[in-house]
């Protein structure tokens, strides 16, 4: 569903450009406001979340598009976590839908997808796993890696089951963004993937932007 | 997908609304078998030498361009290895995607329940389940993650809406798993979140424990997608690297 926001970039209180391959990693407040913004189309942005009063409370995309009753994300999804409690409500979103199901690349799932000898590419797990060796102060480890959203990535189910890999549906300019119910860590990699159309074979930077609770 | 006395190492029936774990061997088969109609087994699977490598949803899916499971379907790991195999099923579509009723989704749709009140009978709910399993091994909610529902199928419209298929697991149907690396298998027999049914479902199934043959260059599961091939070979690496030769994994 498309819907606008009424957020002006110029009273963001943070904002940030995060290039292709890079991770962020940031606390969110409750009540702030959290864009995700496109600069060039057709990117794919893979984020998980967790509480930050308790990181082993995190996103869950079976309990989210359960009780959703729909596979895909969009302006209304309310985001749950492991234990059924709201992390974000997606507010606006000008691209239309987004995956939880397709999860993130990995050197590992490369050589399944592409061939063997992919594992020496720059893959989203890749860049996590530095994140949270590096942002120690959340205490996080592989075992916290989980299942993610990604944001901008068109993939399709059939009626038939079967699952399909799309060209991205998201324009430069295009935007998604959310509520924070509880203070909430997010944790980004943009994605680095060459393998497939979801960055369009061409990975390219996002901005991130926050807006204080009003 | 031969069924021979010789080959069955156990067999027993489990009830409905109850969990039990495992570990099973590579080379090992897990037979499951819908004794009644309408069971769902939810199953979450781990490697014993590292319990950071699990089942993984996303990777299967993607690996196998599926939202459903079934027979020639292999289910990966998160480190792009087959933990096994879908060698037989006769029911056709397998959900993976939509997670395992918690406590307070149990309550909303079949009422409280507790132990003192109900004694054994008392309504199990499959997070719960999970995490009494899992910390047999030292795992708790952190190591959570997207769960299969065996004998359950979701369908989604052109909308992606999910829908609770007419088309159900009948009684007689049975999923067999082929072990191609050791997995503590943790697995649960409560109702699948979005079953319908007014009374609290409790449907019994069996679990057999069979010796299969090592799959061989033709398997019906290596030859199913490119995919699948790569991600045979990745777990035939692993066993090499750990010493374990091709010839005495036959």
């Amino acid at each position: 569903m498309i819907k606008e926001s009424k957020k002006e970039p110029t009273n963001a209180s943070y904002s940030k450009t995060i290039e292709a391959g890079d991770y962020w990693m940031h606390v969110i407040k409750q009540g702030e406001t959290f864009r995700i913004l496109d600069l060039q189309g057709n990117q794919a942005v893979d984020t998980i979340f967790y509480s930050a009063a308790n990181p082993a409370e995190r996103y869950s995309a079976t309990d989210t598009i359960r009780e959703q009753g729909n596979v895909y994300l969009t302006a209304g999804s309310i985001l749950l976590s492991t234990q059924g409690n709201v992390l974000m409500e997606i507010t606006a979103d000008t691209c239309g839908r987004h995956d939880t199901l397709g999860g993130a690349c990995a050197s590992e799932s490369n050589t399944i997808r592409y061939s063997l000898d992919k594992k020496c590419m720059h893959s989203c797990r890749d860049s996590w796993l530095l994140a949270i060796a590096e942002q120690d102060l959340f205490d996080m480890s592989k075992r916290d890696i989980t299942h993610n959203i990604n944001f901008f990535m068109n993939v399709p189910v059939t009626q038939g089951g079967g699952l399909t890999f799309e060209d991205g549906i998201s324009d430069a300019g295009n935007y998604v963004e959310m509520i924070a119910y509880m203070d909430t860590i997010v944790m980004i990699s943009n994605c680095p993937q060459l393998n497939n159309p979801c960055n369009a074979y061409d990975p390219t930077p996002i901005e991130v932007l926050i807006w204080e609770a009003e | 997908m031969q069924l021979t006395d010789e080959n069955l190492i156990y067999s027993e029936t489990f009830p409905g609304g109850a969990h039990w774990s495992m570990r099973m061997s590579a080379g090992n088969a897990l037979r499951l078998v819908d004794i009644a109609g309408g069971a769902n087994v939810a199953m979450l699977m781990v490697n014993p030498e590292n319990t950071l490598e699990k089942y993984n949803m996303p990777d299967t899916l993607k690996g196998q361009h599926t939202f459903k499971l079934t027979q020639g379907n292999s289910l990966y790991s998160d480190m792009g290895r087959v933990m096994c195999s879908i060698v037989e099923d006769t029911f056709g579509w397998h959900d993976t995607a939509t997670g395992t009723c918690n406590r307070r989704l149990v309550e909303s749709r079949w009422g409280k329940s507790s132990y003192q009140q109900d004694r054994n009978a008392y309504l199990r709910n499959g997070r719960d389940s999970f995490l009494i399993e899992l910390g047999k091994y030292g795992l708790g909610q952190r190591d959570l993650a997207a769960n299969l529902n065996l004998f359950s199928r979701i369908d989604v419209d052109q909308a992606g809406d999910l829908v609770w298929s007419k088309t159900q697991s009948q009684a007689g149907d049975a999923v067999t798993l082929r072990f191609e690396m050791d997995a503590i298998v943790v697995f649960h027999t409560c109702p699948h979140p979005l079953n319908p049914a007014v009374d609290y479902p409790r449907k019994p199934i069996r679990y057999e424990i069979r010796k299969l043959p090592y799959p061989a260059e033709d398997d019906e599961c290596r030859l199913l997608r490119p995919e699948s091939g790569r991600a045979f070979e990745n777990t035939r690496l692993y066993q090499l690297a750990k010493g374990i030769t091709d010839d005495q994994r036959k």
